[in-house]
């Protein structure tokens, strides 16, 4: 086997050093009838090429060269070349979790550098290491309100990504904390006047998504304002980290639950991504995760450090504010290295062409089919509405090599043939155009149909 | 400093590197947009009030500057490619390059979650596929892959736990948990709503039969089991333990964290586990890419299945591959997507560069060496527990601390003789542990090194306990000052926080 280093020699001489006979006398602890004694049934050992071949099948039948309208928590921007080639040395790859400070410097420092990042980005003043996800940091997050505040109920908006609330209803529901889903208004955003109403005594604290899974930005300011008036707190969750180079950061949130898939990490069917939590200083005891903080070493030199680790299981045991053990560091890094590249003009600029591209897109869709909350503040994501069912029209645009957007009938029936459809900066003029033209096509004969029916029955 | 040589490692000269903040300055740029090819907008007009005008302090940098900065980094790290990494109970194994490149292929590295399922084929056919090569190494009879890593499969290990005991009308009160368990079995347990409740080793380090024998009644949910324990001792009356369980209606939870000692041996399925979770990041090669990310799969007997996860993947009648969202028994979701896909590819990759004699040696080769190094040590170490040892061996630093030279001090100086600490303080039932994993990627001369290493270390703390106690002596930086940074933690860059440059080099 090509990665043990040991020849059938080494082996003979170890045995012998060891003082036993064969490998499976140190498999005798083991009882007799649990022992297996014949080949696991798995594909035979494989040459690397073969290997490589087998993968490259499996990418082949995983729709290579499609263009992409699809967002909804995972968003397709282009990966800078240097981020993959900084993260493959192997002194970031294949090191472990930095608990060794002297000879981990370089993961701390990065950390360090990540969670200023953060900071900076979405207005808090602390940010940790890495979270699974961004539903996973939404969860915890809600959690952490619910221990800061001593309070019991959760209201989330239904705007907030379905996955994210099916996420946090698992995690709330052995804690005993009740949920209430709030609805969205007409413009797309958290329904106000419902909210007033839902907020109780009880509740620890509000979860929204801004922009929220329609794409439309929410009120953020008006909605702290009734949580910190009736003395629950506020989460954030941002799944589009991009968002943040144009779009003005939560800073009325009390905890900002992150996705920062955004940027630089590849879509990958789904992971690894990375979620953060950012908060305020005083809220970070209740913080879950790693933290990284700096100190010196003996002769006053800068190094930075694990710290603040009894919030942490491997100190706290069943009173942590958290299992959390490993996390996502290598594509913290990945975020890490995208955020230094863009950096104070780039962001900004990359989230106003993915603005850009969106408006286009609204313009041209608006033309021929219903767009849903058009009038309201948005980013880079938009619900139209068609009159055929979207998956009809998606196999279409499939035959063009494209896929449209992602059809809402399963998490939102009551919003009918809706589509929620992402451009980013690698959406192209062109492929706009094309899914445009086939959604108008699309209206025509459904249109022309309906006429033609109209007509049967008449005469 | 060193007293003593080492044929590991020589001190090289590496490079100084600030805060990439400060190396920023206005106008550099290390990025570049094409045209763009739609009207332009108007932000404030779009925006309103929620228009950001000003990102702050983020950087402003080239990409050679980028480049360097992080290289720069990166050589101040160890790293399992730079050498031996005997962390025990963490698996430090090789992290095979074909596994990188299989996952950055285009259509893989590209799939977006929800494409449709007539071009999302081959991420579902490796998905099926891993899962399949999974149950068959555990015995097990259904899987979830979706947690993201080990602690988040064992919430999702207890969550079906307690799903299975509610279907039978009481969630019940508590788990039981060996007192040398990993801290994650107990933080879980109280997610799940459990009371923890300890179980003591007996004097061979395994489960104390009589006292399991005792605690074990109907409010008792599960018992959390690591096995081979963390003492790296394989818990020999296991077909006990799983009787006295299920003979109270409770389950038996493997915790697989060390599963690298089984893997083609013995399977837990066959001896009467009920849930596990894997770690893909320690048994299957996945990179731990300084912490993560992680994939931890939940394996469960056939009775827990409907409790599983959604969505699960199904084979459909034309011999297609699609996920089934309609489970109404299921606990619900854990994560978003699928989970970690990316990490599923790499450990499908390293099953089929071993296929099943690989996989076998494997196993043979990380217990031969634990062993090896037992054999080299014991007697200059202390070796609390004298039961057989599988993938791992635990010593203490009973005969060193009398000399003032602690288990924390002989592991800095392991650094000086090139070689990354071994686990320190851990199990707690272990004082002054010093808990030694080498994997089978370790050649016989590594291993020789490591033990000249130690031993010399031993003769060290008896000529001078200090330069062990000072250690490390050839690192960037000499040991941290951790309760400052605890006490007041600075966890962010601010201008005004920072020392002039001079210092922080």
């Amino acid at each position: 086997m090509r990665y043990l280093p040991k020849s059938p020699a080494d082996r003979t001489a170890m045995l012998k050093d060891i003082g036993v006979a064969t490998i499976d006398d140190l498999f005798a602890p083991i009882p007799a009838e649990y022992r297996l004694n014949r080949d696991l049934k798995v594909p035979r050992q494989m040459a690397e090429s073969e290997i490589v071949d087998w993968f490259r099948e499996r990418s082949r039948e995983n729709g290579e060269n499609h263009a992409s309208f699809l967002g909804a928590g995972a968003y397709n921007h282009y990966r800078p070349v240097i981020i993959d080639s900084l993260i493959s040395r192997g002194e970031f790859l294949t090191a472990y979790t930095p608990y060794q400070a002297e000879i981990s410097q370089g993961t701390l420092q990065s950390i360090f550098e990540f969670q200023s990042m953060i900071c900076e980005l979405t207005g808090m003043e602390v940010a940790n290491a890495s979270m699974y996800d961004g539903s996973t940091a939404a969860a915890e997050a809600v959690m952490m309100a619910v221990r800061l505040t001593g309070r019991r109920s959760v209201a989330v908006a239904r705007s907030v990504h379905p996955e994210y609330r099916e996420v946090l209803a698992t995690y709330a529901f052995h804690q005993g904390m009740p949920l209430a889903t709030l609805p969205f208004a007409d413009n797309g955003g958290l329904d106000l006047r419902s909210l007033e109403d839902a907020i109780t005594t009880d509740t620890a604290c509000l979860l929204v998504q801004s922009p929220n899974f329609f794409g439309v930005l929410e009120d953020v300011e008006a909605l702290a304002e009734i949580a910190h008036r009736k003395g629950a707190m506020l989460v954030v969750s941002i799944a589009e980290a991009v968002s943040l180079g144009i779009v003005e950061p939560p800073r009325q949130a009390d905890v900002i639950a992150m996705e920062a898939q955004s940027f630089g990490v590849p879509l990958t069917f789904g992971g690894p991504y990375c979620g953060v939590i950012a908060t305020r200083e005083a809220y970070v005891r209740q913080m879950p995760g790693r933290l990284v903080g700096q100190t010196t070493d003996r002769s006053g030199k800068r190094g930075f450090v694990l710290t603040l680790a009894t919030r942490e299981q491997h100190i706290r045991r069943e009173k942590a504010t958290s299992n959390i053990c490993t996390n996502q560091a290598l594509i913290a890094l990945m975020a890490n290295i995208f955020m230094t590249i863009y950096g104070k003009v780039g962001l900004k600029e990359l989230a106003r062409h993915n603005l850009a591209k969106a408006v286009y897109a609204i313009e041209q869709f608006g033309k021929h089919a219903n767009v849903l909350f058009a009038g309201t503040p948005r980013f880079n994501e938009f619900v139209i509405q068609t009159s055929e069912d979207p998956y009809s029209i998606n196999s279409r645009l499939l035959g063009h090599k494209i896929v449209g957007g992602l059809p809402l009938k399963k998490f939102y029936p009551e919003l009918g043939n809706a589509s929620l459809w992402c451009c980013t900066e690698t959406s192209t003029r062109s492929m706009i155009d094309t899914a445009v033209g086939l959604v108008a096509e699309s209206e025509r004969s459904m249109n022309g149909t309906r006429e033609e029916n109209v007509e049967e029955v008449t005469r | 400093m060193p007293t003593h040589m080492t044929r590991k490692a020589t001190r090289h000269v590496n490079q100084n590197e600030g805060l990439i903040f400060e190396k920023s300055s206005p106008g550099k740029a290390a990025w570049k947009l094409p045209p763009l090819d739609v009207p332009e907008v108007n932000t404030s007009t779009l925006l309103g009030s929620q228009e950001r005008k000003d990102l702050g302090q983020m950087p402003e940098v080239s990409e050679i500057e980028i480049i360097r900065h992080f290289t720069r980094l990166s050589t101040w790290n160890y790293a399992i490619d730079l050498g031996m990494y005997p962390l025990g109970s963490c698996t430090m194994k090789y992290n095979p390059r074909v596994n990188e490149v299989v996952s950055r292929l285009e259509g893989i590295a590209n799939g977006h979650p929800y494409q449709p399922e007539k071009i999302s084929q081959g991420a579902l056919r490796i998905i099926k596929t891993l899962s399949d090569c999974l149950l068959e190494i555990t015995g097990m009879d259904a899987i979830t892959l979706q947690p993201a890593a080990g602690a988040h499969g064992e919430f999702t290990g207890l969550l079906m736990v307690r799903a299975h005991h509610e279907s039978k009308g009481s969630p019940r009160k508590k788990v039981l948990i060996p007192d040398s368990a990993h801290g994650t079995n107990p933080a879980t347990a109280a997610m799940v709503g459990y009371a923890v409740e300890n179980l003591k080793s007996n004097a061979k380090g395994m489960v104390d039969i009589p006292s399991l024998q005792a605690q074990m009644n109907e409010d008792v949910a599960a018992l959390m089991l690591t096995n081979p324990n963390t003492l790296g001792v394989f818990e020999q009356e296991i077909h006990k333990v799983a009787d006295i369980l299920h003979a109270k209606g409770g389950l038996l939870y493997m915790d697989g964290a060390n599963m690298n000692a089984l893997v083609g041996k013995v399977r837990p399925g066959d001896f009467g586990v009920d849930v596990m979770h894997l770690n893909l990041h320690k048994t299957f090669s996945t990179p731990h890419g300084g912490g993560g990310p992680g994939s931890g799969p939940v394996a469960v007997r056939r009775a827990l299945e409907p409790f599983l996860p959604k969505p699960v993947p199904v084979s459909k009648p034309d011999g297609t591959l699609a996920f089934d969202y309609d489970r109404p028994q299921s606990v619900g979701r854990v994560r978003s997507f699928y989970g970690n896909s990316g990490m599923f590819i790499r450990a499908l990759a390293y099953i089929l560069a071993n296929g099943p004699d690989g996989l076998r040696q494997t196993t043979e080769d990380a217990v031969l060496n634990a062993n090896y190094i037992r054999k080299a040590l014991e007697g200059i170490f202390d070796l609390p527990y004298s039961s057989p040892s599988m993938h791992e061996v635990v010593l203490s630093d009973k005969v060193q601390a009398k000399k003032g030279a602690r288990t924390m001090d002989i592991a800095k100086r392991l650094i000086d003789y090139g070689f990354h600490p071994y686990t320190t303080a851990f199990p707690l039932i272990v004082p002054g542990a010093m808990m030694i994993e080498p994997t089978e990627s370790e050649s016989k001369e590594e291993l020789d090194l490591f033990i000249e290493a130690m031993k010399s270390i031993a003769e060290e703390v008896h000529e001078d306990a200090e330069v062990v106690k000072t250690a490390p002596h050839s690192t960037r930086v000499t040991r941290l000052d951790e309760t400052a940074a605890a006490r007041k933690p600075i966890l962010r860059w601010k201008p005004e926080s920072q020392e002039p440059t001079a210092k922080s080099q």
